[in-house]
């Protein structure tokens, strides 16, 4: 490694090509009765430099799957243009939505047989007609494991006990949009590589609510 | 019934004038000329069943000799007829489809998927010069694990697929249609277990309605999917068949009574 790249410190840099783009971040996915809601931040960080402080990083897969994005932008963009594609292709083959079981195993594969030239952490989270609500976490090599909820990047170590603490089953939609916005909001206030604004998304079998703030539940800035 | 192909039925890629493909339809008369396989939707499973007439004393009398009916993955199988040779290559790529399917997807592949692709691929059979189309029709019975419904489809040599209440193909397949339209399926389906009686019924009617088969022993194979099976394609206990095969020969007794009371009055 460069001098130049030894400045970067979060954890996912250690993958990265010089001058490489990475999504350093905070991603979460919470379930509550009849949905998800998925949120992160809005940081991407080149080295100590914020390349663009109001990114997007909760991706669209399907009508009811979304995907958050976490390691390097490209990797993690190029995958979620192969997902979303598949899917498409899949609900043409059999009529009927995608599972988010589905979208997770796709995106297994993929991180997996390519994990030496892949840097990518990803969070899929969705509602489908079959399992309703539904989070799966793919890790850096591939592996899946669905889960209760989900956290991941690399502000997400600074946030593992209150979730712990905070994480009820059965929230209302809002419960669980304002834990996504504390627990951010906590994630961003000590990770350099975290911060913005805190996009959520909350899935429901209705359909998708998408809304961002700037004002964080905590931070510096008392509101 | 025999139409002359006059010298437009030497290739799979040439239509006759009148519209028609001749060596696809000689291709189903292969299955004509085979043994009968029944499929039958029942409200709570599928019951798929196929004649085995024994060919010859030399032959081993038992399922596991010449097999017709094959699991294609835990929660489907297919009942073939026809060339079973072919029918066999046809068994093996649902095999690969669904295998693929569930390496792709995380999830078992849904019954009219399979049914789609089994089509394709009989029917780029019937395009390509070289080849020649399959002698041999699929039943399958699957179960849907996502929208937890029983599926009954038959894919035919020229690649059509459809999806069925009741199905007959093969030798006895009028015979058989006519019976199961008295079942009045579309209307009421009738329980799994039902459908075990009703399919060894009609094969059993079929072969003994046949001269040739005097003295020869009817052997079938039954499978089922249904809760008793956990879902899953296997084949109808031996016990429950030997308790359905003894319930026929009372059922066609009875019959073979009230058929000879009616003509003595």
């Amino acid at each position: 490694m460069t001098t130049e790249v030894s400045m970067m410190h979060s954890a996912e840099s250690q993958n990265l090509k010089d001058g490489e783009v990475s999504t350093g971040t905070t991603i979460i996915a919470i379930p509550f009765q009849g949905g998800v809601v998925v949120g992160a931040d809005s940081r991407t960080s080149t080295g100590s430099y914020v390349a663009v402080r109001t990114s997007d990083k909760i991706a669209c897969l399907s009508d009811h799957i979304y995907a958050c994005r976490s390691g390097s932008a490209a990797d993690t963009q190029a995958l979620t243009d192969y997902i979303r594609y598949y899917l498409q292709q899949l609900k043409i083959e059999t009529g009927r939505p995608a599972r988010v079981k589905s979208a997770a195993h796709l995106l297994q594969k993929l991180v997996y047989q390519n994990k030496d030239n892949l840097s990518a952490g990803m969070i899929v989270a969705g509602w489908d007609p079959v399992e309703g609500p539904a989070i799966y976490s793919i890790a850096l090599g591939g592996t899946c494991l669905k889960v209760p909820f989900a956290f991941s990047g690399s502000g997400s170590l600074y946030i593992t006990g209150l979730l712990d603490s905070e994480f009820r089953e059965n929230m209302t939609k809002e419960e669980a949009r304002t834990l996504v916005k504390k627990a951010l909001a906590h994630a961003m206030a000590r990770d350099g590589s975290s911060g913005g604004i805190i996009r959520t998304v909350a899935i429901t079998a209705e359909g998708n609510d998408r809304d961002y703030t700037s004002q964080l539940p905590y931070g510096p800035v008392s509101y | 019934m025999a139409s002359s192909g006059a010298g437009y039925d030497l290739s799979a890629s040439t239509f006759s004038p009148d519209g028609r493909i001749f060596q696809v339809e000689y291709a189903s008369k292969a299955v004509e000329n085979a043994g009968t396989v029944i499929g039958i939707k029942a409200s709570n499973g599928i019951v798929l069943g196929v004649s085995k007439p024994l060919l010859h004393k030399m032959v081993v009398p038992s399922t596991c000799s010449y097999k017709r009916i094959h699991s294609v993955d835990e929660h489907a199988g297919i009942a073939s007829t026809g060339f079973l040779p072919d029918a066999r290559q046809l068994v093996g790529r649902a095999i690969d489809e669904a295998a693929n399917w569930e390496d792709q997807y995380g999830v078992k592949v849904p019954p009219d998927v399979l049914a789609d692709r089994l089509g394709y691929f009989m029917h780029y059979y019937t395009l390509s010069g070289g080849l020649r189309p399959f002698g041999a029709s699929c039943v399958i019975g699957a179960y849907d694990q996502d929208t937890k419904q029983y599926k009954l489809h038959m894919v035919e040599p020229n690649g059509s697929a459809a999806s069925y209440y009741g199905v007959a193909t093969g030798k006895g397949k009028q015979a058989a249609k006519t019976e199961l339209e008295k079942l009045n399926l579309h209307k009421e389906p009738c329980t799994v277990d039902e459908a075990v009686q009703h399919i060894a019924k009609i094969l059993t009617m079929l072969h003994q309605e046949n001269k040739d088969n005097e003295g020869k022993p009817l052997e079938m194979e039954l499978s089922w999917i249904c809760e008793a099976s956990k879902y899953k394609h296997v084949g109808v206990p031996k016990a429950r068949i030997a308790e359905v095969k003894a319930w026929v020969q009372e059922q066609l007794e009875e019959e073979d009574d009230d058929e000879e009371e009616a003509m003595e009055e």
